[in-house]
């Protein structure tokens, strides 16, 4: 697989902040490529050193396999970006924005291709309706479709579900999903939601204070050794004694609810057990490990503590 | 380079805030107008007061030529804030607005972005300009009808005949559209570096409004520094209006203004190219 994006050594200082130390990563062609940090943990100062808003301190950033500053413009062809929120021009139609960025990016399409372009993202009947009047949702979901419209082989977006509603969390999620598994693109993607990202990233990158802290496939970062999983019956009770009085019982872990911390792999044989005793499940969970994983690696965890105490 | 400067346009021109100095202008030159329509003949014997025992002037002095030569003491002062709305709003309005890392973002070089930017702005300054000229030549003209003009300066009275007008007004707007772009080429530099309009805006209007009065003051120490001041070359379009025409003063000052105009669009170009993008 060759690597579309690879960073070596990067780092950035304001004045007296280092934003961004010492960060190496690289991203395969056709993976989804998972972001994560807390607020100020560096993603957006990356993300802007990978489309060349800003320049790094030290360190290299190669880009198919070429140096970004040296092939800038070519680079930038073939990507396609939303970088934090997306702002655009709120006195123009979503129309005009939309073709303004398609003429940015050196290609011209019709009107009609245009409006496709907003269709595919759920926004095609208002077309010729100022941006101002636009919700944050509708703004997010043009600003996909403007990121999308000169067909980039890299997809580079930051937080990209921010301020959408669940369905149209869900879409973006699809429309990732789609994008990368259909049409073979490379997507990085930065986000603060953790199940998410989950469900999406293919691979993934931590970082906090400006460092790397782990880089990884997904499966392989969540160690499946250690999922907690959460089960729910008709009568916990019931189902709590008889795990207690089973093989399963060295996985039980004390809480109000019925938990256990095991191998994902045995999951199944849980969950015939359960069937085998006449037990009503209502659900079994994996717990959301990402974010325990997230909480563990990161100095977010000491906030969480905080709260807790 | 065409193609940038079409949408740089497309954006100054569909921003209701680029019609403003459109109106003011208007505005301006028909109050004056309408001004010189119902009062004209009492203004000029106010203005007269001083020479009438010595000359006899016969004629229509009140005329298109002369009403549209007060229209220009007047607005090529004013000129300057409207232009420094557009021109201070281009690029730290982007920043604002959050539009600009989507343009840094775009396979554009900066140098181009900001070069499209300039002649954007440039443009703006000629059609502003070609506005007042129609407007005011052209409605005076009008108007008023034409005669000869008569200019009084504060040594002399000159008398130009009306075929010996026009070339003048055309060489005047021509050093205007110099002057204005100077102007716009400053609140361009101060752009680069802002992340509101507000400020170039207002940090333009300051320098020129404290270089036109250190111009206008005739005090020793300031007239050392005039020379060096681009507002003083800017009120050479006059120039055009004294007979002879002092050719070397007024290319002069022109080329003082190319100068400037270089200096402040290749700092602006130099700084765009370094800054990071943060907004």
């Amino acid at each position: 697989m060759p690597v579309i994006i690879q960073t070596s050594n990067l780092s950035k200082k304001f004045t007296e902040v280092m934003a961004v130390d010492d960060l190496s990563f690289s991203v395969q062609s056709g993976e989804v490529y998972g972001f994560l940090g807390q607020n100020g943990a560096g993603k957006s100062t990356t993300i802007r050193m990978l489309l060349t808003l800003i320049r790094p301190s030290t360190g290299s950033i190669k880009l198919f396999g070429k140096d970004l500053q040296g092939h800038r413009n070519e680079i930038l062809q073939k990507t396609g970006a939303i970088i934090e929120k997306p702002d655009l021009y709120s006195y123009l139609t979503a129309l005009q924005n939309i073709s303004i960025m398609a003429k940015l990016s050196g290609i011209y399409l019709t009107q009609k291709q245009l409006i496709q372009q907003l269709e595919r993202v759920g926004i095609g009947e208002r077309a010729k309706s100022k941006v101002k009047t636009f919700s944050q949702g509708m703004k997010q979901r043009l600003g996909i479709a403007c990121a999308l419209i000169n067909n980039p082989e890299l997809i580079i977006l930051d937080e990209p579900s921010n301020g959408l509603d669940p369905q149209g969390i869900a879409d973006v999620r699809n429309l990732i999903l789609h994008l990368s598994k259909n049409e073979g693109k490379t997507i990085f993607v930065s986000s603060h939601l953790l199940n998410e990202m989950e469900l999406i990233a293919d691979s993934m990158l931590i970082i906090d204070k400006g460092k790397k802290l782990a880089e990884d496939k997904v499966k392989d970062l969540l160690n499946p050794a250690d999922t907690l999983v959460e089960i729910d019956t008709t009568n916990n009770e019931i189902t709590k004694l008889a795990l207690q009085q089973s093989q399963w019982s060295q996985f039980l872990r004390p809480s109000e609810g019925i938990i256990l911390k095991m191998h994902r792999q045995e999951i199944p044989g849980l969950t015939k057990f359960l069937v085998e005793q006449n037990i009503q499940v209502l659900a079994i969970r994996p717990k959301h490990s990402l974010e325990d994983y997230f909480l563990s690696l990161t100095t977010a965890n000491q906030h969480v503590a905080a709260y807790e105490n | 380079m065409w193609r940038l400067t079409k949408i740089e346009l497309f954006k100054i021109f569909r921003k209701p805030r680029t019609y403003i100095a459109f109106v003011a202008i208007a505005a301006i030159v028909f109050l004056v107008q309408l001004a010189f329509y119902l009062d004209g003949e009492k203004y000029m014997g106010f203005m007269m007061a001083s020479v009438e025992s010595a000359f006899t002037i016969e004629g229509n002095m009140v005329n298109g030529y002369f009403v549209f030569f007060i229209i220009l003491q007047t607005l090529l002062v004013h000129v300057p804030l409207l232009i420094s709305l557009v021109a201070g709003d281009i690029i730290a309005g982007e920043a604002n607005m959050g539009t600009l890392r989507l343009l840094v973002g775009k396979p554009v070089s900066r140098t181009n972005i900001i070069l499209s930017k300039f002649w954007s702005t440039c443009i703006y300054t000629i059609l502003l300009l070609t506005f007042m000229a129609i407007l005011g030549l052209l409605g005076s003209m009008l108007l008023f009808g034409t005669s000869d003009l008569l200019i009084l300066k504060t040594d002399k009275l000159l008398l130009i005949n009306r075929y010996d007008v026009l070339w003048r007004y055309a060489a005047a707007y021509g050093f205007a559209a110099l002057s204005m772009i100077t102007v716009a080429a400053l609140a361009f530099l101060f752009s680069v570096f802002a992340e509101n309009s507000i400020g170039p805006i207002i940090a333009a209007m300051s320098v020129i409004i404290v270089s036109t009065i250190l111009s206008t003051m005739d005090i020793p120490f300031f007239n050392a520094i005039k020379p060096y001041l681009f507002t003083n070359h800017m009120l050479n379009w006059k120039g055009f209006f004294d007979r002879p025409v002092d050719k070397p003063e007024v290319l002069k000052s022109a080329l003082f203004l190319v100068a400037h105009i270089t200096l402040f669009l290749s700092l602006s170009i130099y700084v765009f190219r370094k800054k990071d993008i943060l907004s």
